[in-house]
């Protein structure tokens, strides 16, 4: 298992029900490779965006984000894309499993994701779920994952820890 | 306490006496899908746990659908993995174009998933056969490759919405499909997160197999974890000729606990027209006469099926479809085309100017077999209408019914079925 680290990026902002289509749409499902698929991550809403993130920039989204198809692609995509984690008002079933199951840290805070803005800088602990807005100096309590989750993303998704499990605690 | 149809299910397969809402719970499954667009990245996933079988070659089924016959070379590929996958793990339940069909109307017809069961797939409408009784929902890839490894998997107990339709429409024209959209326009799309919804009423029970087939099948469209309907008569009749394993019934005890209760009187409904760019923009049809229509879209999971293409062809026969418009009819899977030649239906399509496609989910999800360009629109009887949905990111889509595309292929504009016969 590895310690989760402290998350820190620039904040790009999105609105309610960002479906998987618009995440990933079905013309490049055809591979899925996630470094494939990041070159397409969102670009119906935000053209060119891939070029745009750097390493460990935060995704901020209203409600119901993912929604749709049960494409593990849309998660691949984003993670492959640079961003380290996403804070939303709330999450489709299927996409906030498959984000888990990636080991990748996606999370829900109704108040974070209201009022931080889009382009300032913000810091996740995925451990705790405490969010902590730079730019205005504000800190919001997210939800934290029950432990079983944490012991998924930390060991880097469902997979490995299946894997540890399967194997003994190798 | 009582409990749902759907917590009844899951601790069944947990082997506990009681569950409820809320409750983490590692259950048994029944059955595991995967496609050709999920299917590869499952296979792969799989590969990494380090077993070398599944957990039973007889519960797997791995379908090429959705890019299938291959649309392109990397397409190819992709139907190749999960051909090869199968092969080595000598999988019963492969099945290969020609002989299979879009995967929610295939499971159904030959009997491999059944009353009672919990079924995963890694593909969000799996939460159609919850129409015969069963739990089943969708996954992703990674579920499904745990799934097929260890035979089990995690939920979270949903809450349940209790969903009452009654009455019986005026008009003669209201389906399941319209229930399902006058449903989602009400809750809106998470208005069922992660919660299951239980289809209920004497209007369900009026409800044909298909015709809940089409209601369960969009219950995600709302969120929800599943959709479900009481098996009763229709079911069993249903099931009983296609099933080769033991199933069993279960219903919801008076007292079980519901977190919601929607009551819709079906009564005075009209045919629904779901308006660009989400399911719960949901219209009367009289109200989306004015929309002209570049395409039409009569086919997938939600309305391939045999009652779907004979109410089209009802309204198709002997007229011609609008000169502007291409219309796309895809019959759910090879028994249903092969029915619908023997019935004619096809010929009546051909001859009013339609094309008629083997099953695929093709264009339901943009792949191809009717892709739109910038500016496009199209009426189409399957479940999404998002942004690039069916093809250009400003092309549109309408979500209705079978009778109410074939109206409208007929008239170039959406249409009421009443206004062509
Ligand atoms: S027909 Fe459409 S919604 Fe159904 S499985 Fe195929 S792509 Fe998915």
């Amino acid at each position: 298992m590895t310690e989760l680290k402290t998350l820190r990026g620039k904040v790009w902002k999105l609105g309610h029900n960002v479906d998987t289509d618009l995440i990933i749409a079905a013309r490049y499902l055809n591979r899925s490779e996630g470094e494939y698929l990041a070159l397409h991550c969102l670009e119906d809403l935000i053209p060119n965006l891939p070029q745009k993130v750097q390493q460990g920039d935060i995704l901020v989204a209203g409600k119901n984000f993912g929604c749709g198809s049960s494409r593990e692609h849309a998660p691949l995509a984003i993670k492959y894309a640079g961003f380290s984690c996403i804070i939303a008002e709330s999450y489709a079933r299927i996409f906030y499993r498959n984000a888990i199951n990636i080991g990748f840290p996606v999370i829900t805070a109704p108040d974070a994701a209201k009022s931080i803005e889009g382009d300032s800088i913000a810091e996740v602990d995925p451990k705790t779920g405490k969010i902590n807005d730079i730019s205005q100096n504000i800190t919001y309590q997210g939800e934290a994952f029950p432990p079983f989750m944490l012991e998924i993303l930390s060991s880097g998704g469902f997979v490995p820890y299946i894997r540890k499990k399967v194997n003994g605690n190798a | 306490m009582g409990m749902t149809i759907t917590e009844k299910i899951l601790a069944a397969h947990a082997n506990l006496q009681e569950v409820s809402a809320g409750e983490l719970v590692n259950a048994k499954l029944d059955l595991v899908l995967a496609n050709d667009i999920t299917g590869p990245i499952a296979v792969k996933e799989f590969e990494k746990i380090g077993l070398e079988k599944v957990f039973d070659k007889e519960r797997v089924v791995l379908i090429p659908d959705h890019f299938a016959p291959a649309k392109d070379i990397p397409s190819a590929q992709q139907c190749l993995d999960i051909k090869r996958f199968s092969q080595k793990q000598e999988l019963t339940h492969y099945y290969e174009v020609g002989r299979n069909g879009i995967e929610h109307c295939f499971l159904p017809e030959q009997g491999l998933v059944l009353p009672g069961d919990i079924i995963i797939g890694a593909d969000s409408h799996t939460c159609t056969y919850g129409g015969l009784g069963a739990f089943s929902t969708g996954v992703g890839s990674t579920d499904l490759a745990v799934g097929m490894a260890m035979g089990e998997i995690w939920f979270r107990v949903p809450e349940t919405v209790k969903i009452i339709l009654k009455g019986k429409p005026k008009n003669p024209w209201v389906t399941g499909k319209d229930y399902i959209l006058a449903v989602i326009g009400k809750m809106g799309v998470d208005g069922a997160q992660y919660k299951a919804m239980e289809f209920t009423g004497d209007a369900i029970s009026e409800l044909s197999m298909d015709g809940r087939l089409t209601m369960t099948n969009m219950a995600i469209e709302a969120g929800a974890k599943n959709g479900i309907i009481e098996v009763d008569n229709k079911t069993i009749e249903y099931v009983q000729t296609r099933a080769k394993r033991p199933w069993k019934i279960y219903k919801s005890d008076y007292n079980a606990v519901y977190n919601d209760i929607l009551e819709i009187d079906v009564t005075s409904l009209q045919p629904q027209v779901a308006f660009p760019h989400l399911p719960s923009n949901t219209h009367d049809v009289m109200d989306s006469t004015h929309i002209k229509i570049d395409q039409a879209v009569i086919g997938s999971c939600t309305n391939g099926r045999m009652e779907d293409l004979r109410v089209a062809a009802e309204i198709m026969k002997d007229k011609k479809v609008h000169s502007e418009v291409r219309v796309i009819v895809i019959p759910g899977t090879r028994e249903i085309y092969l029915q619908a030649i023997k019935e004619g239906l096809v010929e009546i399509f051909i001859e009013s100017g339609a094309v008629v496609s083997t099953p695929t989910c093709g264009p339901c999800l943009g792949g191809y077999m009717g892709v739109l360009a910038k500016g496009e629109k199209a009426i189409s009887t399957t479940n999404r209408n998002f942004v690039g949905r069916m093809g250009h990111p400003e092309s549109e889509v309408y979500l209705a019914s079978p009778a109410v595309a074939a109206a409208s292929a007929i008239l170039g504009r959406i249409a009421a079925p009443e206004e062509v016969l």
